[in-house]
């Protein structure tokens, strides 16, 4: 605990949560590392190693982006009726099927899709999951904001919707305070690839920017959008990944 | 002994779900070690254990839902424990069965909750003290789809993770290595296809002399499965056609280069057997029906399936309402599905709702084949490689292309009868085949 703690919060909260101009973390960087398309194992393993070397002490907070080929992934509440495709179905597709350790139910990732895996340490922000899933929804809405799509929440249903419909997917996994996995937003994926799932155990439909816009953005004007709302709503310096300097 | 409560993991949150256990009673834990999860919203977090210790109480199981500050387990303090306590020997010295080959050391690994399998437990898992007598058996919903679509019960498999936990690889050990008697199946083929294959695996000594083992890919397992059970639901027959395909060959060879000009693309034969098929699909409704139980489903669309072979494997785009295209659409189709099939870009309903299949090895070489039927249709058709050979023809010798054209039936609903007019009917298309290619 550092001197900017005000009495006044720790008595209040029990040092649970922080105004946000008493946060450690104001300001400190936040590295950015697009891993470009890459597997749902692999992505994985990149995250936990951060969240390892995080839990050392070692190395700041990323924002990780990703393309993942076409999975579908189970959360830790997974209902098995939400995946309308057989296994075997599933195969024959070159879909892949994985059980993961992030909170909610089951989704689908492909081409097209903006993933996004934050790895910070809520230490330094607020001891609050719930707050950081409504952080991670500002961020998204504020980037889609800024590239012309009119996003809101949806009060509890977590996740980024469009006109009744759902433009993002979330779901988190938290250890010590170091968060894994993130968000899934929908750029212009191929929606058909939806119906093989009832998303999040949800019967809502999906939409994507493009479907939205009626144009297909770039995926790194998107990241860069999102890159910068994240660094207003988290209060971080956003800098590629390279300009971190390595640790033994 | 230490209380481990429900821990609030954010100001507005007021309760917490348990959705695993790390730990079992009995196990030992350090300080700060995740022992269980917990599920908020779309938030699983790890909770570490405040003290080192050995867990001696689970009060609050997993699923269930309690206020932030219940106590939900309790740990006895005690020394860090050596290593080998962790892995209660019950678990790790599990013998492998003598069919299988016998799993690296359990030892020293720590039994966690991840889908790895630790060692093939022989028996039942040992009492594992978390788990009431009426808890239903602990597996993951990836895991129980998977038993259901094999005809398992969960409740006879054997568990390697906590808590007598079945991950995945427990139940892919256990389909390959069990011996279950033949349940009597229904008429109709009630699919046993984990019982059809372990009957098949559980066959004499494989592993002699000098040879390597790889598993089997997801893939092919399916594949494998499909195929025992399609040949324990059809009693197949076959019967073989001569079709000359002259006069179609000409055509073909004439046509060729205007199509490729015209259109960009390569005719082949499959647009004109696709069609025939299609021709006499409409003349014989039977051959593209389906059984369902009692039932026989006509169907009025005809959707044909087309065999690709793809890596590892091989799998059946199809063309529906293919009576609805020409040969350039039929073509176009069959391009489009066969480029995206081995690229694994097709999409759901490109695989389903088939009504007949057609297999083409003739392109692979093969005269003459017996194909196996694409469930749950009746009939397949196998066309054999086309090639110049000598044929009678009113008395005299002519050479001509012919092939040898293979329907495969389902005999509970077809007979040798419509069979054979469904082929004749179809050599008829080809060897009279009128000359208006688009």
């Amino acid at each position: 605990m550092t001197s900017a703690v005000s009495s006044k919060a720790s008595a209040r909260r029990a040092g649970r949560g922080r105004l946000p101009s008493e946060q450690k973390g104001a300001g400190s960087p936040c590295f950015v590392e697009n891993l470009g398309l890459l597997g749902y194992g692999k992505a994985w393993k990149r995250q936990l190693e951060l969240v390892e070397r995080r839990k050392l002490g070692q190395g700041g907070d990323r924002l990780l982006f990703v393309e993942h080929p076409h999975t579908i992934t189970l959360g830790r509440n997974a209902r098995d009726d939400n995946v309308l495709v057989s296994h075997e179905r599933m195969i024959e597709l070159g879909l892949e099927l994985v059980e993961t350790d992030r909170g909610g139910d089951v989704t689908y990732h492909g081409p097209g899709q903006l993933v996004g895996y934050p790895v910070v340490d809520l230490n330094l922000w607020k001891r609050d999951v719930v707050a950081y899933l409504r952080a991670l929804e500002d961020v998204l809405i504020d980037a889609l904001t800024e590239l012309g799509v009119k996003a809101e929440r949806l009060d509890g249903c977590t996740g980024v919707w469009v006109g009744g419909e759902k433009i993002a997917a979330m779901g988190v996994h938290i250890s010590r305070w170091i968060t894994s996995h993130g968000f899934a937003l929908n750029v212009a994926p191929d929606m058909d690839y939806f119906g093989c799932i009832i998303p999040c155990g949800l019967t809502k439909p999906v939409t994507s920017i493009e479907r939205v816009l009626g144009r297909t953005p770039e995926m790194d004007e998107v990241s860069d959008a999102v890159t910068r709302s994240f660094g207003r709503v988290f209060d971080r310096r956003m800098l590629p990944a390279d300009a971190e300097k390595p640790y033994a | 002994m230490s209380d481990v409560k429900m821990p609030q993991m954010g100001e507005s949150i007021v309760e917490g779900t348990i959705t695993k256990w790390l730990k079992a009673v009995g196990e030992s834990v350090e300080r700060d070690e995740a022992l269980f999860e917990i599920s908020t919203d779309k938030v699983d977090s790890e909770v570490p254990s405040p003290i080192s210790g050995v867990v001696s109480e689970i009060l609050i199981l997993e699923g269930e839902t309690v206020e932030i500050e219940t106590v939900v387990a309790r740990i006895a303090e005690g020394g860090a424990a050596p290593v080998a306590e962790k892995n209660a020997p019950t678990r790790a010295a599990e013998k492998a069965a003598p069919a299988e080959a016998p799993a690296a050391g359990a030892n020293g690994s720590p039994v966690t909750a991840v889908p790895v399998t630790v060692g093939a437990p022989a028996s039942p898992a040992a009492p594992t003290p978390v788990a009431p007598p009426s808890e239903k058996v602990r597996s993951s919903p990836l895991v129980r789809r998977i038993a259901r679509e094999s005809g398992v019960e969960l409740s006879e498999v054997p568990g390697s993770g906590q808590g007598g936990r079945i991950s995945k690889k427990d139940l892919e050990a256990y389909l390959r290595r069990s011996q279950k008697p033949a349940a009597a199946a229904s008429p109709s083929g009630a699919t046993q296809p984990a019982e059809a294959l372990s009957a098949f695996r559980a066959a004499p000594e494989t592993r002699f002399g000098d040879h390597y083992v790889e598993p089997l890919s997801v893939m092919r397992q399916k594949i494998a499965e499909h195929m025992v059970l399609t040949k324990r639901v059809s009693p197949h027959v076959s019967t073989v056609h001569q079709i000359d395909c002259t006069v179609i060959a000409r055509l073909r060879a004439g046509a060729k280069e205007r199509f490729l000009e015209q259109n960009g693309l390569k005719l082949t034969f499959m647009p004109f057997f696709l069609k025939a098929a299609a021709s006499a699909l409409k003349a014989f409704p039977p051959v593209n029906a389906s059984l369902d139980g009692d039932d026989v489903v006509y169907h009025r669309d005809i959707n044909l399936g087309m065999a690709v072979a793809i890596q590892g494997g091989l799998i059946v785009p199809v063309i529906k309402n293919a009576d609805d295209l020409n040969v350039l659409g039929l073509q176009r189709a069959v391009n489009d599905l066969a480029d995206r099939a081995r690229n694994k870009k097709l999409k759901p309903d490109e695989i389903q709702h088939g009504t007949f299949s057609i297999t083409n090895y003739g392109g692979y070489g093969s005269l003459f084949a017996t194909p196996a039927i694409n469930q749950p249709q009746v009939a397949i058709l196998g066309m054999g490689a086309i090639h110049k050979a000598p044929v009678v023809i009113n008395d005299a010798i002519a050479i001509r292309s012919i092939s040898y054209v293979t329907l495969s039936f389902d005999h509970r609903l077809i007979d040798g009868g419509i069979a054979d007019q469904f082929l004749t009917h179809l050599r008829g298309v080809i060897e009279n085949w009128e000359d208006s290619i688009l």
